[in-house]
């Protein structure tokens, strides 16, 4: 990690990180209600293709996150986001919805 | 919409954006990128409350049911694909040294979230009826 005289003094890079974390520990909720769900009414094929979809998605989200959050921990004056690591992260997002409403009706 | 279709090109092509004006003060960016993901968990929340409804109120008539769960998967598709694209326009007007894009969407965002919220004390108010 940096020097002390290097340091942020509003902890930017931190405060990114842990708005990563948080974001994950979203994901992670929708992902466990989305597995709920899609294994309700006991187990059929295709509860088991949606939740092992949910499954993948939830892994992408977190490898993007964790990518990100490696970046803003190995440089002092980090760089920006990627607009293809925002859409990745915002495509998982929006795929878990789709797979949402498929079991809703 | 043309500017929509063009930032939605640009939400696939980091190099066009970095192209662009010059790189600002790097925690401006990281400021920019907490708001992105704060949008995101908004998203993630309604999708959540999505499923929710669908799996803990059976109780409720079907067509009320899927109707509300899919009315709380929407907004949060909605809220998720704004929230990128407020992020590359902010990104962009930061390069450019112009002012932050202004948006209504938070506004109808928490009109829409009042808006459930005073139907659900009505139907718990009424004794779930329906």
């Amino acid at each position: 990690m940096t020097s002390p005289p290097d340091r942020d003094p509003g902890l930017q890079p931190e405060r990114t990180r842990l708005a990563w974390r948080r974001t994950t520990l979203s994901s992670t909720v929708a992902a466990v209600l989305a597995a709920k769900a899609a294994l309700h009414g006991g187990i059929t094929a295709e509860g088991i293709i949606i939740c092992a979809l949910c499954c993948t998605l939830w892994l992408s989200f977190l490898t993007v996150a964790h990518h990100r959050i490696t970046t803003l921990a190995t440089n002092s004056a980090p760089p920006p986001l990627t607009p293809r690591h925002a859409t990745a992260a915002v495509l998982c997002t929006v795929a878990v919805a789709v797979c949402a409403a498929v079991l809703v009706y | 919409m043309i500017d929509f279709a063009r930032n939605v090109r640009l939400w696939f092509a980091p190099q066009e954006i970095s192209e662009e004006g010059s790189t600002p003060d790097y925690r401006f960016s990281l400021a920019n990128e907490r708001t992105f993901l704060a949008w995101l968990r908004t998203a993630l929340a309604l999708i959540g409350g999505g499923f929710a409804v669908d799996q803990f109120l059976p109780d409720l008539r079907w067509a009320w049911r899927v109707g509300l769960a899919l009315a709380l998967l929407a907004a949060g598709v909605l809220c998720s694909l704004r929230a990128v694209n407020h992020w590359v326009r902010c990104e962009r007007a930061m390069r450019q040294g112009k002012d932050l894009p202004v948006s209504r969407f938070p506004a109808l965002l928490g009109i829409a979230v009042a808006i459930v919220a005073v139907a659900m004390v009505i139907v718990v108010l009424a004794g779930w009826e329906g």
